[in-house]
Order: C-alpha cells, then structure tokens, then sequence
C-alpha cells in the first residue's frame, strides 16, 4: 500500500531535483554568456552546426507547409467569395504560429537531439572532466556558445521557414489555383502588421530558442554517462522540447494575441 | 604563482587527513589519511572499486568529500573557490583512465589545447613545445590522427603528453597500464620515472598491476574498505607477513579481500523467493 505512494513520492523528489538542476545550469550559462566576446569563433561554429546545418529541413518544411496551407485555406476562403485573402491567411498562420512552433520542432529533432548526444557523449567519455582538470570550465567553454549559438538560430530559421512558406502559397495559389497575383501580395502587404505580426512571432522564437537549446543542454549535461543514459537522454530531449514548445507557444499566444 | 611557491610543510605536498566519502549509501573512505612526498613517485593500489579514482577525483577537487582535509601543496582543496582551484589545476596533470581526449580535435591540437588556453605563447613556440611532449612519448609521427584513429594505449600516451604540457608540479596517473602491450608498458614505465626525476615532479600512480607498479614507486599505499590497510617502500610491503599485504602482493584469490561485492550468503540469497 505505502510502496507505490513511497515510488510515486521519490519521483517527484527526483523530477523537482532536476528541475533545480536544470535551472542552476541555465543560470550557469547566462553568467558565463560574456565568454563568447572573448572568443566569437566558438560562436560561429555552433551558428553552423545548429542554424546553417538545419537550412535544408526547415526551407523544405517551410515550402510544403506553405503550400499546404494554400490548398486548406483556399478551400475555405472560396466558400466566403474571399479566395483573394489568401495571402493574409497564409501569411499570419505562418508568422504568427506555424512559422515559431514547427521551426522549433523541427530544430528540436534535428539540432537539440545532435546537441543532447554530443554533450552526453563528451561526459560519458570524461572529456568534461578533462576539461576541468585542464582548469577549463566545460560551461563556458561548451555550452555557451551552443546555447547562444541555437538561441540566435531559432528566429532566423523562423524567418527563412515563414518567407518560404509565403512562396509555396504562392506558387499553389496563384500558380495552381488562379488566385489573383496582385491581390496575394497588396493585401498581406495591407493586413500583416509588423509589431502584432512580425515582433511578436520573432519573440516567440527567441523563447522557444531558449527553451529548445536549454533543454538540450541539459539533458545532455545531466546525462547518466553510459551509453543507454545517452540515448535516454536524447529521447527525453526531443519528447520535452517538443512538449514545452507547444504549452509555451499557448501561453504566448494567449498573452500576446488573446485581447 | 609567488604565493603558491611557500608551502606549509615543503616535503609533504599532499596531506590527506580523515577523508570520509560516501557514494548514497556505500562509504567509499572512512576516515582515510595519506601522504604524498615531494618528488616521489608514490603507488596507490587496491582492488577494483576501492574507490582509487575517487581519490584522485577528490584530491584535485572534483568531487567534496563528507569530512577531513586535503591540502596540495599547502592549499585545502575543499575550501578553494573555483578561481583558485582551477589556478592549482593548472600545475596538476591528470592521465584519465579513458584519456578523455577532446574528440573533435587532433592529436596536436590536444597538447596544445592547455598551452593556448592559459598561456600566450606564439602559434612557433606551442608547435616546439607539442612537438617536444609528443616525441616525450614517442608519437611525434602520430599528431596529424584524430582521437578515433589511435589505439586505446596511444590515447592514453596522447593523454600524458597533454597532462605535462604546461610542466605541472604534479601528475596523477590512474591506471596507466591497462591496455599497453609489454613493450609500451615498458617504456610508460621507465618514462613515468624518468619525467618525475628529470623535471623535479610529483607522482600519483594508481594500478592494480603490482608487480609493475611496485617496480618504480617509491612508496606503496595499498587501500581496502575505506583505509589503508598497508603503507611501506615496496622492499617493506615485500617482506611484510601480514596477510592483508601478501594477500594483494602475490594475488592469492582467496584471503582477508574477498573477491565479492558485499551481498548476503549466496545459500540463502537462492533461497529467498523474490522476483529478484
Ligand atoms: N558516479 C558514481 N555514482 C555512484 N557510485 C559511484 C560512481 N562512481 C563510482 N562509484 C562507486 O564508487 C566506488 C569506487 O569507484 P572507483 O571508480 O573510485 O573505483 P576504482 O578503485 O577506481 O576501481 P577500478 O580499479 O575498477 O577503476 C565503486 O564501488 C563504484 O560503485
Ligand atoms: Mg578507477
């Protein structure tokens, strides 16, 4: 009877102690963000790895998504007589919502579960801790710059996803769908506000770069330093980056939009 | 470096007073003490998971220990802040038992890691001094490899060259021998002697290789259940009658260390009907 309360009662412990783990270390890393003035290249090289590298998945997603949109939305729309809103409906469904939420699922996958493994791996193999005995603090020298590096990817890659979503609905509208071409344009150009629109969705993605990068920082840093801990850590990475993104992006949308 | 030059007690530079570590439940140290002398090359041994990586983890300070004192070099390493402890860092080497060489660089890259880090010598003088350590340990033909393409003993010697690189005052080697083939061990051997007499440094050796081991230290710590069970030059220990030492010396499987992780009788563990 006691048993499983007892189990139930230590996981929390455990969960709540990771929690504040986790936030020591992010603490860590903002304290330490100085270090990539000292050496920016180490800044370049994670833009790479986590932005230049995820390019070719996120523009593809973007362009389907855009596309996809096209077809939904037009279905919709001519049933009203306003098929030409199409580019306003494209538009602010991607740089609102689609444009934030799938770019960061889709680094998640990509660059936060490459970051998990790497960071688990360097522990595993006690390369953290040669680090430190060379006095040189694995922090600053290893997650900070891939934690700026992805903070600063995730609304570029937002930004390039949305701009070529706007081109697949293009191309399906006005190309397949014979929506008027003038009209796709003016009108996103009259309705797409650049703070409601744009600024708010560019903040969305900061957030989930922060909270992206962070959790895959973690999970790798915290890792049980043997190869299964390491997969397991992947995993986790993915599965709760994925799942905060989508209760942030709620909570964001609901203060920024839901007046 | 002027204020670290003056240490307490000179010919002492690792003083280890009732260290007591636990690991959750599993005492690892129980009131534990041991010295290091200046210039000595001195062997901690004991069977596997004793916990002799521990100490060495905490005698630079990786890990806290419960109770007691640990002072390098006149300094107590549990009190340092991290400024100071990585300050002392830099005049210890350490030689992991893995290597933990930094995979995504070189074999040159990785001697030179430390030097461009904490000093500023120029792009000439770190390629001398990488080349230096790296013929110091006979692969000054492999810089160019990566960490993936050396056998797991040439690792290991990357892994010296890198600990000596910025000339520590001392070095702590765990378990330098697993893995070399008898001319390697040979030659690990004579050079571990050789860089501790030559440049005036401080050894700690941890091995279970006996023989070897007790061939170049010039003093043996032989550790067991938390304490040290025997301590002596190793003509002392080779004489000693206790059965501790002769147990461990000459590797009799059975005698006061058993071969077991505690658990209870093997009869009765059989016996009990659990799942597991
Ligand atoms: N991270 C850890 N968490 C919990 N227990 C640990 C951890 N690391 C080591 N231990 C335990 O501490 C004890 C000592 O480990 P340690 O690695 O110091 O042994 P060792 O003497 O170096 O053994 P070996 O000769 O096999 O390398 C072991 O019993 C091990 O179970
Ligand atoms: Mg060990």
């Amino acid at each position: 009877m006691l048993d499983p309360l007892a189990r139930l009662g230590r996981r929390v412990l455990e969960a709540l102690e990771r929690l504040g783990r986790g936030h020591l270390l992010l603490l860590a890393i903002l304290l330490g963000l100085g270090e990539v003035l000292r050496r920016p290249r180490l800044l370049w090289e994670q833009m790479f790895n986590i932005g230049v590298l995820s390019l070719l998945i996120v523009g593809v997603s973007g362009l389907f998504v855009g596309m996809v949109l096209a077809l939904q939305g037009y279905y919709v729309l001519s049933q009203f007589g306003a098929a030409e809103s199409l580019g306003v409906m494209v538009t602010a469904s991607l740089v609102r919502e689609l444009g934030p939420v799938v770019t960061a699922l889709l680094v998640a996958g990509r660059a936060g579960s490459a970051l998990t493994a790497e960071i688990g791996l360097m522990k595993a193999t006690e390369q953290l801790s040669g680090l430190e005995m060379m006095a040189v603090d694995p922090v600053r020298r290893i997650l900070v710059p891939r934690f700026l590096g992805g903070v600063l990817s995730m609304p570029l890659l937002a930004a390039i996803f949305s701009a070529v979503g706007v081109l697949g609905g293009y191309f399906v509208g006005v190309g397949l769908l014979g929506v008027d071409e003038g009209a796709y344009w003016s009108q996103m150009q009259a309705k797409i506000d650049f703070d409601e629109d744009l600024v708010n969705g560019m903040l969305k993605s900061l957030a989930f770069g922060v909270v992206v990068t962070w959790i895959a920082l973690f999970q790798g840093y915290d890792t049980v330093p043997t190869s299964e801990g390491v997969s397991r850590s992947t995993t986790r990475s993915v599965v709760q980056a994925a799942l905060v993104v989508l209760g942030l992006d709620f909570v964001l949308t609901a203060l920024m939009f839901g007046d | 470096m002027s204020s670290d030059a003056v240490d307490a007690r000179p010919e002492v530079l690792v003083e280890i007073r009732g260290l007591c570590f636990r690991r959750g439940e599993r005492v690892i140290f129980e009131d534990l003490d041991l010295d290091i002398r200046r210039g000595t090359v001195t062997a901690v041994m004991g069977p596997s998971g004793t916990g002799k990586t521990t100490l060495l983890k905490l005698i630079t300070g990786q890990l806290h220990p419960d109770a007691g004192t640990i002072r390098v070099a006149g300094q107590e390493v549990t009190r340092l802040n991290t400024a100071a402890l990585f300050r002392l860092r830099q005049r210890m080497g350490m030689l992991f038992q893995s290597g933990a060489l930094l995979t995504d660089l070189s074999v040159f890259d990785n001697v030179a890691y430390p030097l461009r880090e904490h000093t500023n010598l120029s792009a000439s003088m770190v390629r001398k001094l990488v080349l230096l350590k790296l013929e110091a340990v006979g692969l000054r033909g492999a810089r160019d490899l990566m960490p993936a393409e050396l056998s797991g003993g040439m690792a290991r010697r990357v892994a010296l060259a890198r600990a000596i690189a910025l000339d520590p005052m001392m070095i702590l080697y765990d378990e330098p021998f697993t893995g070399q083939d008898p001319i390697s061990m040979g030659m690990l051997m004579a050079l571990i002697r050789q860089l501790n007499d030559a440049s005036g440094l401080t050894s700690i050796l941890v091995s279970h290789d006996v023989r070897e081991t007790a061939s170049i230290a010039d003093y043996l710590y032989v550790i067991f259940e938390g304490r040290v069970v025997a301590r002596g030059t190793p003509d002392a220990l080779a004489a000693d009658q206790s059965a501790w030492v002769r147990q461990f010396m000459d590797g009799l499987p059975d005698g006061p260390v058993h071969f077991h992780y505690p658990a209870p009788a093997l009869a009765e563990d059989l016996l009990t009907r659990r799942a597991r």
